[in-house]
């Protein structure tokens, strides 16, 4: 067949339309648009990553992150936070067992870990602050803040939602709406962990090493 | 209607083109130093290369839908016609041929015209340095040792090197004639290298939006021979002012359409006092 | 204006930062503006009560999650602000006309309201103008195109496109209420810091872009999954029409580029809201560095404006030129090349800034390489009419107006992109006549050419083509003669924005092109004029075939306007252009043998309201009441979790009602009886 001449007739019973439908699969639409999603938010973080590299050393005469962070505290947190990831993990193969009350147990232990990283990160701020590291201290500062702060909220975010989908899945139980909840929510959190990771290399050993 | 519609447009061109020609006021195009002058070929050679683009694409665009209009060479019409490597190869080359040749332009012209690039030249090159205020320039003659507001000269034929930085928020430093501007910003020394071939007054101002007083921003650069420029240092130096602290601050407080200014003395070191005011600065990065 | 009022410094726990001293009642343009605005809405919402269509707009309009619906909304939202915009234009035209003079104070602006002026005009028409126009058209044609029954997200569409209303309500209100900022449309710091903008004008700005923004994040996803997963059966990627690849490639920028605008905005925010040091010009903040970032997101900004334009022009030339599209693939890859160049050329805005010789060089040279598939979409426009059957329709004359005009742009940029050219061409008026010459004669007489084709498919009747042909000749001459006097005057050396100058050569150029911008403005009174007179005679313009023009693509396949499924069979493609297809093989109007229930979302309140809450927040963070910010805040979670617990979301429409509805499209064909002749070749009395 040439590029350049007419089609070929169509085979014979082609109508142009479809006479039975199959399913459409929503579910998957919403977790490849929460992919999207995500790759967005990567795109966020990495530009907070690059104004955090671009402002790292204008401490401006303000106290630097060598002499006040603690890597042990920082290890704590992390370690919090990754634990948190894999207590998800469970809840995951909880729902996919069609088990509810080790969902929502592993959800509440996986909010009561985030809950604590986020404690920790805020006595964290708190004490950075009353040493003269606050986010209007100076360019390195505001960097700092603003690049773990944002992470931070994300937590948050993603500690609140799962208050919502414990709800959702106590009202209404593992109806194929709240898996896909479910498994986007677990993207996200799994999404902070990595995002995390590179908060700890970049930010904390980077910035004390 | 359409008759006197292309009847006026034509008049308008004719009456444009006798614009054009009257007097020197295309700045770009009545370059009075080396860097302006490159910089003037270097627009003229592109727009001319670019013709070979725009030409015939605009030829195309009106023969095409009129050639090809409802009704004629309808046995020419090939409605399932798409695809041509030999349109294809073509379109693709001419282009990419254009770019190549530009791109090596740009390639050269990037380093031989950047403004950082000292100029070559049998006279020492000069300093001169300028600090972006609101809504005026400052110029300060290190060597001289005097300052002036919105008024600087420069001998014909030495090559200068103007450091810039801002007192307040983005500038950017232009004297068209002489060519390539450099953003002010505080905390930070930007350079530029520029010469003038010519006598003359030459306007320069801000070409970066500052704020309200940004349109009166402007200066004259005026251009001598040797002689004609010790004699506006020695008037400059003549002037009952000289830049103290109380004089600094008066120029700091905003103001706009300031006329030119001439201070006897300055502190030597106010271009670096100024940048480092901001802490933490770049300093000349 | 922004002089004489009083500044607190110190916010009021009820009313923040607002006095009665924010009004600016001894400004009588704004009252006046003000009244009229104010009797004009209340005239609408009154007429609206009066006629009892309050449920009506509320149940079919504003809870609405059709996206043809929400497409119209889009467009309407685009040509009102679109009227704001160019006022502000025409304002700064005759300004500059007649401000010949030596100090401050000429012509009838002071700098303190002209620079307002042209920081709105830039802000308007690119967030509140071109966006909404493109994410409009895109809504009611790229589900059509791809024989889809809705967008992926329904509900997102909703709540997109009501925070885009958001961000162009709170820049409406700045008009009369404290002050616009003035701080040029990308509002660089520390001019748009707190120091050198202390009031309230740059947090208008920040807030409206980072509310309708947040918009048009949600929007990107949500194409993206559309176009990726809800076509038809057998459309594959290389099939989809022109104008759906360019939207997937504008929605993929989107997506990958409005992250960055978010970061700065919120950084800018954070730096005029507590202090922080990001872009300070002290304690080790930089300012260049939100130059980068804004620009980072700025110029993929641009393409995302342009390729769906591309997309249009492709199919209006092939539609009208009555042949299959020129080298599609070509086309297809040219665009791909462009999504991924607009990435790293963000640097040639800002060549004087003094990065080094290598970086301007790599920026420049990065930047000429785009032109090279621009230039191919160029030509295989070009070779789609030869040898064609071109119809002179009015999406056919902006084309042809765009081929005139964006060759020009085109090269001029070109000039622009060579660094050491750049040095002295950089924020003159060459640069303003130049972006002027892509956006208008390249984005929007794109924008004119399908909201012209694609009117009859969300209408159901067509636009006046009189009308039509005679605005776009109004609009291409005052285009040439609005901007070719700027790039004149560009090389006179003449830089933008100047409130006056003082060189009284400029001026007669400045003259022509406020003639230019007069002329404009009758293509533009042409425009309403014919969208007027089109609404009044739509029984003799009415389109009963729901293919007009004889199209290729899918959206003509379903009647106009479609019926809220679009299709009542899920079409199967195995051509690009499959409805001509389907007329080619006798296969068009087939009456199906028998309907099945379709599966539909319903409407929800949750868009407007969470808008509504977001415009709460967003005022109340200009003005400093932060009891309201926070009472907004809270509102948007909850009204967004209340959403989120309600399970009556979706509906089956029964296979009898579907029936219904098709009946009666088919009644109708056979009434007109031009079924016959639009099979063939379709003939339009002008």
């Amino acid at each position: 067949m040439s590029l350049n001449t007419a089609l070929p007739a169509p085979p014979p019973g082609f109508t142009g339309y479809l006479a039975e439908e199959h399913h459409h699969d929503y579910g998957g639409d919403t977790v490849f648009g929460f992919w999207i999603y995500i790759l967005s938010d990567c795109i966020l973080f990495a530009t907070l990553f690059a104004v955090f590299a671009v402002l790292q050393g204008n401490y401006a005469g303000t106290i630097e992150a060598v002499d006040l962070v603690e890597l042990d505290y920082v290890l704590g947190e992390t370690a919090l936070l990754l634990l948190s990831s894999f207590t998800f993990g469970m809840a995951m193969l909880a729902a996919n067992a069609n088990s509810m009350k080790g969902l929502l147990g592993w959800l509440g232990i996986t909010w009561l870990l985030g809950g604590g990283f986020l404690v920790m990160e805020v006595n964290e701020f708190i004490h950075f602050t009353h040493e003269g590291a606050a986010a209007w201290s100076s360019g390195a500062w505001s960097a700092f803040y603003g690049l773990i702060g944002t992470h931070g909220l994300h937590v948050f975010a993603g500690m609140m939602w799962m208050l919502v989908l414990g709800a959702l899945l106590l009202r209404d139980g593992l109806t194929a709406h709240n898996r896909v909840r479910l498994m986007c929510l677990s993207l996200f959190w799994h999404f902070l962990d990595i995002i995390w990771i590179c908060v700890f290399s970049f930010v904390y050993l980077m910035g004390v090493l | 209607m359409k008759k006197t519609l292309t009847r006026g447009c034509l008049r308008l061109g004719i009456a444009s083109l006798m614009l054009l020609l009257s007097g020197c006021n295309f700045w770009l195009f009545d370059p009075k130093g080396p860097i302006a002058e490159e910089q003037m070929w270097l627009i003229i050679i592109c727009a001319l290369v670019m013709l070979i683009v725009v030409v015939p694409v605009t030829i195309m665009g009106v023969v095409f839908p009129i050639r090809y209009a409802k009704g004629k060479r309808v046995e020419k019409y090939r409605p399932d016609w798409q695809h041509s490597n030999r349109i294809e190869a073509v379109v693709w080359t001419i282009p990419i041929l254009i770019i190549i040749a530009l791109g090596a332009i740009t390639l050269v012209t990037s380093y031989t015209l950047d403004p950082r690039q000292p100029i070559e030249s049998e006279k020492p090159t000069m300093v001169v340095q300028v600090v972006a205020m609101d809504w005026k320039w400052l110029f300060i003659y290190p060597e001289e040792g005097i300052a002036t507001v919105n008024e600087m000269a420069l001998p014909v034929g030495t090559p200068v090197e103007f450091l810039v930085t801002s007192d307040t928020v983005m500038n950017s430093f232009f004297i068209p004639q002489l060519g390539t501007q450099i953003y002010a910003m505080s905390g930070m020394e930007n350079r530029v290298h520029l010469m003038a071939d010519e006598p003359g007054e030459y306007r320069g101002f801000s070409a970066n939006y500052s704020g309200f007083g940004f349109s009166g921003m402007k200066f004259t650069a005026i251009a001598t021979n040797n002689a004609g420029f010790d004699d506006w240092v020695a008037k400059v130096k003549a002037s009952p002012e000289s830049l103290d602290d109380e004089r600094l601050a008066e120029l700091r407080k905003k103001s706009r359409d300031v006329p030119p200014m001439h201070f006897a003395s300055v502190n030597p070191l106010l271009f670096t006092d100024i940048i480092e005011q901001y802490a933490g600065a770049l300093n000349g990065q | 204006m922004a002089s004489n009022h009083t500044i607190v410094t110190e916010p009021h726990i009820l009313f923040g930062k607002l006095t009665l001293d924010s009004i600016p009642y001894h400004d009588p343009i704004l009252v006046t503006t003000f009244i009229v605005v104010l009797i004009g809405s209340l005239g609408i919402v009154g007429s609206v009560i009066y006629f009892g269509k309050l449920k009506y707009l509320w149940d079919e309009w504003i809870t609405s999650v059709d996206h043809k619906k929400i497409g119209i909304m889009y467009i309407i939202t685009a040509l009102i602000m679109m009227l704001r915009g160019f006022s502000d234009a025409l304002l700064m035209r005759s300004q500059q006309a007649i401000a010949v003079a030596d100090s401050s104070g000429a012509g009838y602006l002071p700098p303190e309201h002209y620079d307002q002026i042209f920081t709105a005009h830039g802000v308007i028409m690119i967030f509140f103008v071109a966006m909404p126009f493109i994410v409009g058209l895109m809504n009611i044609v790229v589900p059509l195109q791809i024989g889809a029954r809705d967008v992926a997200f329904p509900f997102l569409n909703s709540l997109s496109f009501w925070l885009f209303v958001v961000g162009a309500l709170m820049l409406n209100i700045s008009l009369f209420l404290g002050e616009f900022a003035a701080t040029g449309w990308l509002a660089y710091p520390p001019l748009s810091g707190l120091e050198y903008s202390p009031w309230v004008g740059v947090d208008y700005w920040l807030w409206a872009l980072q509310i309708s923004g947040i918009g048009t994040l949600l929007t990107g996803v949500n194409f993206v999954v559309t176009i990726l997963r809800m076509r038809a059966p057998g459309m594959k990627l290389m099939q989809m029409p022109v104008f759906t690849w360019t939207s997937l490639c504008a929605n993929v920028l989107i997506v990958a580029a409005f992250p960055i605008l978010t970061v700065s905005l919120t950084l800018l925010t954070l730096d005029r809201y507590i202090g922080t040091h990001f872009f300070t010009g002290d304690m080790g903040g930089n300012q260049m560095m939100y130059v980068n970032l804004i620009w980072a997101w700025g110029h993929p900004e641009v393409y995302i404006l342009i390729l769906p334009a591309f997309g249009i022009f492709s199919e209006v030339t092939a539609t009208f030129s009555r042949k299959r599209l020129f080298g599609y693939t070509a086309l297809i890859w040219a665009t791909a090349c462009i999504m991924l160049l607009s990435f790293v050329v963000w640097l040639h805005h800002f060549f004087t800034m003094g990065a080094g010789a290598s970086v301007n060089a790599f920026f420049g040279i990065a930047t000429m390489i785009i032109s090279i598939p621009t230039g191919v979409k160029l030509f295989n426009w070009l070779f789609t009419m030869y040898r064609g059957q071109v119809e002179y329709s009015s999406p056919m004359w902006w084309t042809v107006a765009f081929f005139l005009t964006f060759a020009i742009g085109g090269a001029t940029g070109v000039m622009l992109a060579i660094p050491a050219a750049n040095f002295v061409l950089h924020n003159s008026l060459f640069l303003v006549a130049h972006f002027h010459n892509v956006i208008i004669g390249g984005a929007l007489f794109g924008y004119f050419a399908g909201f012209t084709y694609w009117f009859p498919k969300a209408t159901g009747f067509m636009l006046d083509e009189k009308l039509g042909k005679w605005a776009c000749s109004l609009w291409t001459v005052g285009f040439f003669l609005a901007f070719m006097p700027l790039y004149v005057l560009g090389f006179m050396g003449m830089t933008r924005r100047l409130n006056y100058y003082d060189n009284p050569v400029w001026n007669a150029w400045l003259i022509v092109a406020a003639c230019g911008a007069l002329i404009v403005l009758c293509g533009i009174l042409v425009q309403l004029y014919q969208i007027f007179a089109s609404i009044r005679d739509q029984r003799k313009n009415r389109d009963h075939s729901g293919d007009p023009w004889g199209g290729r693509t899918l959206e003509w396949s379903t009647s106009s306007p479609p019926p809220f499924y679009n299709f009542a069979h899920l079409p199967q493609v195995r051509d690009r252009d499959h409805w001509h297809d389907m007329k080619e093989n006798g296969l068009a109007w087939q009456r199906p043998e028998a309907y099945q229930r379709i599966h539909m979302p319903r409407n929800t309140w949750a868009g407007v309201v969470i808008s509504g809450f977001a415009m709460m927040m967003g005022f109340a963070m200009v003005w400093h009441i932060w009891w309201m910010a926070a009472l907004g805040t809270a509102g948007m979670i909850a009204s967004w979790i209340i959403h989120a617990f309600l399970n009556d979301k979706d509906y089956y429409v029964e296979a009898d009602e579907v029936q219904a509805i098709e009946d009666q499209r088919y009644r109708r064909l056979e009434a007109a009886d031009d079924r016959v002749e639009e099979a063939d070749v379709v003939t339009i009395s002008v």
